[in-house]
């Protein structure tokens, strides 16, 4: 950032125009930040140390005791293992339906209307999408007909119906699934924008030479978009490590479904110091996020 | 062109365009499945899926006939005369029954030492056996000589209901026309109805109260901020600015229980001025953030021509700065808005006595399935203004999604 020269002011002007700003986050924010660290080594009223909850015999970690909750009680092990999951299948899913949905967009000519289409659910609600997602999943378990379309389907070809949000295995998928329709739209507008801003005498070149549409995509294309997909991906970590509505509406967190934040949401009135911890464990793992931001953030001032 | 190229263009680009179609379908049918729902009958609902609306050649069936069928024509007849000592195609008969739980009643008596239903027998669970019989009255009615009551007939009954927040087991507005006494007790039939704590029609109203201070005030704190960053010199702005766009990916998570502590010391504890103002917290790095981009990125020199003309910063920000960076303003101001009309958590936590929309839909999800209908209507209220503006305002939404995004 370099410094415009002309601007002649005070030294106190600019705090006058900053600090209003500043010290909201610092109240909202930074504050509540290190309180909450605080009380995460506190037990579950957040007044002792949490070394009050150890039990003689039992393993402890004195005042990391309810660091010891949050890493390995086996309620929070699934919900880690969940969060892992959801990581390793449902990011790449996403961005690669984005990916594709942009590049198939792209070559029709009512792009605009399968953009807002795809893009829609951005604009409403988790738990709406929740409601859309359980009617979707609905399962008739009694002797009635099947009004939940995926059922209904498996039904008219014969196939017993599935419960898919109450079996394990598949239940995870079906959240997942959720999150891909959510959130496809926000990978594609953006992954379109970085394609639609490539040169098109490059890709032309290309072509001429003799390159399949195919060769064009993944030799030119994508290592061209590659910083954007990188955004893409690091903006869909943060959202799913923070995933909460989606579980907490669909599942509540039943059938192995767990999630690191409805863990902490379930705790928050009976057992502050566990759920703090559990709330910093979540800090803990967006700060790798963190440190890529600030850096990319501080790359680009530089080229400034 | 000629025919044989256009065809194979045609077959060319068959592929593609199917792929899109496919996909397209795959993102609409699921909310187009709760769109039809939320107009259908709670009986429509229970029975059939949805999609057999969309089938014109399905045959209309009238509502309560599978029921008069299973339990009342094997004695009574298909038109209700069969029994001359309760014929229930007798308008006056019918009237006698205004509550299927009269009905209920009826049947449970015994006749002559035998029980008025031998077989079928009605469930044992009288809410079940109240469900099952509440289309039987119907199906008199039109017996009756009433208007047919089919069920595939779509109407706006259930939006009535999630307004107001009927938990009957008709619908509100029945209730009201027919002047049932347990709805009189609750509801007035009036338009003040919508004010129940319990309907999405209080709801509509505190997220409205809860959304638009929410969205305006950081975007008020971060304009000044945001001038301050882009056009100031101050030592340390750097380092400020890069610890924003740090603060950028806190998880809210962190400032709950803290938060809700200062608010229970302090008096704030489900006020919408707390929520607000945590709302603003949380929005202000990221709103710093893209206006500071937008703000640095106008040409230096119509800055430097006012600075010139003797202006001071004050004038400066509100003559130039703030009417430059109204598309700014429009995208933050909608991203905003949207982001905290659609929260759950924070509503939930800090405004647990006035619901918005999503925490009143969580309070109506029946886990049995048993109320789809109003749930989907409910569902429905809370996309109308997110809808409304997606699809009025979608250029200022995808701008303000890409300056945030990819600028960086």
């Amino acid at each position: 950032m370099a410094a415009p020269k002309i601007m002649q002011q005070g030294r106190v002007v600019p705090w006058l125009y900053v600090l209003p700003a500043l010290i909201v986050i610092l109240v909202f924010i930074v504050y509540p930040t290190i309180n909450t660290v605080v009380l995460s080594f506190r037990d579950r009223r957040g007044e002792q140390p949490a070394s009050v909850d150890c039990v003689e015999g039992q393993p402890c970690w004195g005042n990391f005791e309810n660091y010891r909750y949050a890493l390995t009680h086996p309620d929070m092990t699934t919900a880690l293992k969940n969060n892992a999951l959801w990581l390793l299948i449902m990011v790449p899913a996403v961005v690669g339906m984005g990916l594709l949905i942009a590049v198939l967009a792209d070559r029709v000519k009512y792009e605009a209307l399968v953009k807002a289409i795809i893009f829609m659910p951005m604009a409403i609600s988790f738990i709406g999408a929740g409601v859309i997602w359980r009617f979707m999943y609905y399962i008739e378990t009694g002797t009635g007909e099947q009004v939940g379309v995926l059922n209904a389907i498996l039904d008219a070809f014969g196939i017993d119906p599935i419960p898919w949000l109450s079996q394990p295995g598949i239940n995870n998928l079906a959240l997942m699934m959720v999150g891909i329709w959510l959130w496809a739209g926000f990978c594609m507008t953006i992954l379109s924008a970085a394609l639609k801003g490539l040169p098109e005498e490059v890709l032309e070149a290309a072509r001429v030479d003799g390159a399949t549409e195919w060769q064009v995509f993944w030799r030119i294309m994508f290592p061209m978009i590659l910083p954007t997909v990188t955004v893409v991906i690091t903006t869909m970590v943060i959202i799913i490590l923070k995933i909460f509505d989606i579980v907490f509406v669909m599942t509540g967190g039943n059938f192995g479904t767990e999630v690191i934040a409805n863990r902490m949401f379930k705790l928050i009135v009976t057992d502050t110091g566990r759920s703090m911890a559990i709330a910093v464990l979540l800090l803990i793992l967006t700060i790798p996020i963190m440190i890529i931001n600030v850096r990319r953030f501080r790359e680009q001032e530089a080229i400034r | 062109m000629k025919p044989l190229a256009r065809l194979n263009r045609f077959f060319n680009r068959l592929p593609v365009n199917l792929a899109v179609v496919i996909l397209c379908l795959m993102w609409i049918i699921p909310t187009l499945g709760i769109f039809v729902t939320s107009f259908r009958s709670r009986e429509a609902v229970r029975t059939t899926g949805w999609w057999t609306v969309i089938n014109p050649f399905g045959k209309a069936e009238i509502e309560g006939q599978a029921e008069y069928t299973t339990y009342c024509a094997s004695c009574h007849g298909e038109s209700g005369d069969l029994l001359p000592e309760a014929n229930l195609s007798d308008p006056e008969l019918v009237a006698n029954y205004p509550r299927s739980n009269r009905l209920l009643a009826v049947l449970r008596r015994e006749i002559e030492g035998k029980p008025h239903l031998e077989d079928p027998v009605l469930p044992e669970d009288p809410n079940a056996a109240l469900e099952e019989l509440a289309p039987i009255l119907v199906y008199m009615d039109t017996l009756a000589g009433g208007e047919k009551a089919e069920v595939g007939k779509l109407g706006v009954r259930n939006y009535a209901d999630a307004l107001v927040g009927y938990k009957g087991t008709q619908d509100y507005l029945t209730d009201c026309e027919q002047e049932v006494e347990s709805t009189l007790t609750k509801f007035d039939c009036s338009a003040s109805d919508l004010l129940n704590p319990e309907g999405m029609g209080s709801a509509f109203w505190n997220t409205l109260v809860v959304s638009i201070p929410s969205a305006l005030l950081p975007i008020l704190f971060a304009a000044f901020a945001a001038y301050a960053f882009a056009w100031m010199d101050f030592p340390g702005r750097m380092w400020i600015f890069a610890i924003l766009v740090g603060l950028q990916v806190i998880p809210l998570q962190m400032a709950l229980v803290p938060i809700a502590r200062l608010y229970s010391d302090i008096g704030l504890q489900s006020t919408f001025v707390g929520i607000w103002l945590f709302h603003t917290g949380f929005g202000l790095p990221y709103a710093i953030y893209l206006m500071r981009n937008f703000l640095g990125g106008l040409p230096r020199e119509i800055f430097e021509s006012v600075y010139i003309d003797g202006a001071s910063h004050w004038t400066a920000f509100w003559k130039l700065a703030m009417p430059l960076s109204v598309p700014a303003i429009a995208s933050l101001g909608i991203f905003q808005f949207l982001w905290i009309w659609n929260d759950f958590l924070v509503a939930k936590i800090f405004l647990s006595t006035n619901p918005v929309l999503t925490v009143q839909i969580t309070n109506l999800i029946d886990p049995r399935g048993g109320n789809w209908h109003i749930l989907t209507g409910a569902a429905f209220l809370s996309f109308l203004i997110p809808m409304l503006v997606f699809f009025g305002l979608q250029r200022y939404f995808v701008r303000g999604l890409l300056a945030g995004s990819v600028k960086g």
